[in-house]
């Protein structure tokens, strides 16, 4: 999971997060215990649908902006590792 | 050793044709210089939210029902979580369970679904080759990274490489008739992945399918899958298993490689995007996008099949290639008189007048098949207007000119336009049907070639041809083959 998340976890870390996490599941277990027929997922817990937005353009960023946001720049654009790295 | 059948799904990605980005204001970007057309939404940088846009789901809707799709009357965006260089959130907004169209079909494809998606950024590869392998450093422009995209999957119902060639052109002509795309896959705006599978002919049970991606035209598509189903033929046949994997078709090799050093074992741990509401469709987003359809190319073929009579490949042809469709109801439309029959016109336009127009029948020439560049010759953009076409076709059909003359006619409008009846006049070609003129023309020609007409006489219809030359020749081309062969009979008294 961790490596899923790339999260890096000290070696001590491991143990009490495998616990919680375990303790978090369980806790979620109990929604199995009702009767949940005919109860929709609850993906959004504000009741509203359909906030959209008009096709119309906005500023962009000024591209020294954006590239003083990169680790690293190369050229005009954000260096990073070769993925197969 | 039993006859396997090739099983072929298609996973199509339509970049859709707003003018902003799908979850930002971003103007849309074409060439414009790397991360000049970015801003904190599409550059997932910490609190950016995203807002869904409008017209993107519109297009959406149209293509859904475009293709008969059911349309959800309420779909939830979701969020695919991986790690790389071009996907700064660090997740993709897509779409899993509640997708935005379910089902349809085009021709004899079944749709399996439509859903929309934002596109990743730009990664390049500095290195050797400029591909992944064997290069140190990648860098990333993040103007594409956000793009709306439809993605279409269809059910596995293509059996052959060229099948899944000519039904993803059929789907290219559509999408660009909806106007939701520019359906370019030189340029990206349309992208294909095929998942292939073999197995035995007959056998409702699908076989392990791969993904084969890389293919950026429609040779490319069309060879690769062929490649990938040959591969898959020669392990079969030797007993062994295919593994389920991603390949890329390189095209100037033919080589299949596997992507299995980008590939682990993906868990996207898809779950509802909180930052985004459900999209629920109303009755004027519904409208609106029926409005957009209109009649689509297979159902035009029909019409044309139904109302016209004309034949299943002229009606095919016709109505699959929109430029030829509204060149032929443009010319049907002309009042011309003689009036042009629509079978004759649909076989001067998609014969005669094509090949004048540099291109075979297939559309071959100026890339028909290379995914959107030309579009092969236009008639619309020629200088035969519909209605001097039409006028022609007119004439042939009266048999006021004869076929070949009327050719010669095409041939002037085709450099230098006008109008047929001018032409006929300032040249001279008009036909020469029943009258003395052609008798006496028949009967020098019969003159002439004695042993031709003694074995007419004799009953050997063939021998005909010597006269008919004879006459054709005379008479510049002018004369009604028919005639002539009814005079020869009756001059000869057979």
């Amino acid at each position: 999971m961790a490596r899923l998340a790339r999260l890096r976890l000290r070696e001590e870390e491991i143990e009490p997060l495998a616990r919680e996490l375990s303790a978090i599941l369980d806790h979620v277990a109990h929604i199995g215990e009702l009767d949940l027929d005919g109860v929709q997922p609850t993906s959004h817990v504000v009741d509203i649908s359909g906030a959209l937005r008009l096709d119309e353009p906005r500023e962009c960023l000024p591209r020294e902006v954006v590239l003083a946001q990169a680790p690293a720049v190369s050229g005009e654009g954000f260096s990073v590792p070769s993925p197969q790295a | 050793m039993t006859e396997l059948e090739p099983v072929i799904g298609l996973e199509i990605h339509v970049q859709l044709k707003t003018r902003t980005k799908m979850f930002c204001g971003c103007e849309l970007s074409f060439g414009e210089p790397e991360n000049t057309r970015t801003c904190a939404v599409c550059l997932g940088l910490p609190g950016a939210l995203p807002v869904a846009n409008a017209q993107a789901i519109h297009l959406g809707l149209t293509i859904g029902l475009a293709l008969g799709s059911e349309l959800a009357p309420v779909s939830v965006f979701h969020r695919k979580n991986y790690f790389y260089p071009d996907l700064p959130k660090g997740y993709q907004i897509s779409q899993y369970d509640q997708p935005l169209c379910i089902g349809g079909r085009l021709a004899e494809v079944r749709i399996h679904r439509v859903h929309l998606e934002e596109d990743a950024a730009k990664l390049t590869h500095v290195g050797s080759s400029g591909r992944i392998h064997g290069s140190h450093e990648s860098v990333v422009d993040f103007n594409r990274g956000g793009t709306p995209l439809a993605e279409i999957v269809t059910e596995p119902d293509l059996r052959s490489a060229e099948q899944a060639s000519e039904w993803l052109k059929l789907l290219r002509t559509t999408l660009r008739q909806l106007h939701v795309s520019d359906v370019n896959m030189q340029e990206g705006s349309l992208r294909c992945d095929a998942n292939i599978s073999l197995r035995p002919a007959g056998s409702r049970e699908l076989g392990t399918k791969t993904e084969l991606k890389n293919m950026n035209s429609f040779r490319f598509i069309e060879r690769g899958i062929r490649a990938e189903i040959d591969r898959q033929q020669k392990i079969l046949d030797g007993g062994a298993q295919v593994v389920q994997e991603t390949l890329h078709y390189d095209p100037a090799s033919g080589a299949i490689t596997s992507l299995r050093s980008k590939e682990e074992a993906h868990d996207y741990r898809y779950f509802p995007e909180p930052d985004l509401v459900p999209i629920e469709i109303d009755e004027q987003m519904l409208d609106r996008a029926r409005a957009a359809v209109g009649e689509l190319p297979a159902e035009k073929a029909q019409r044309f099949e139904r109302e016209l009579g004309l034949g299943t490949e002229s009606a095919r042809l016709l109505a699959f290639r929109a430029e030829l469709g509204e060149y032929f109801e443009a010319a049907l439309a002309a009042e011309v008189d003689p009036p042009a029959p629509a079978q004759a016109l649909a076989n001067w336009i998609v014969s005669d007048l094509l090949s004048r127009l540099g291109e075979d029948r297939e559309g071959e020439a100026a890339g028909e098949d290379d995914g959107g560049g030309g579009m092969g010759g236009d008639p619309n953009s020629s200088r035969v207007s519909p209605q001097a076409l039409a006028a022609l076709v007119g004439l042939v059909a009266a048999k006021r000119i004869s076929v070949g003359a009327g050719r010669q006619v095409l041939d002037r409008l085709v450099v230098q336009g006008g109008d047929p009846a001018q032409i006929v006049a300032a040249e001279g070609l008009q036909a020469i049907g029943a009258g003395d003129e052609l008798a006496r023309v028949v009967a020098a020609a019969l003159a002439a070639n004695p042993d031709a007409a003694e074995r007419i006489r004799q009953g050997n219809a063939k021998a005909i041809g010597p006269i008919v030359g004879h006459v054709m020749r005379e008479t510049k081309g002018r004369a009604d083959g028919g005639e002539v062969t009814r005079l020869v009979h009756e001059q000869l008294g057979v």
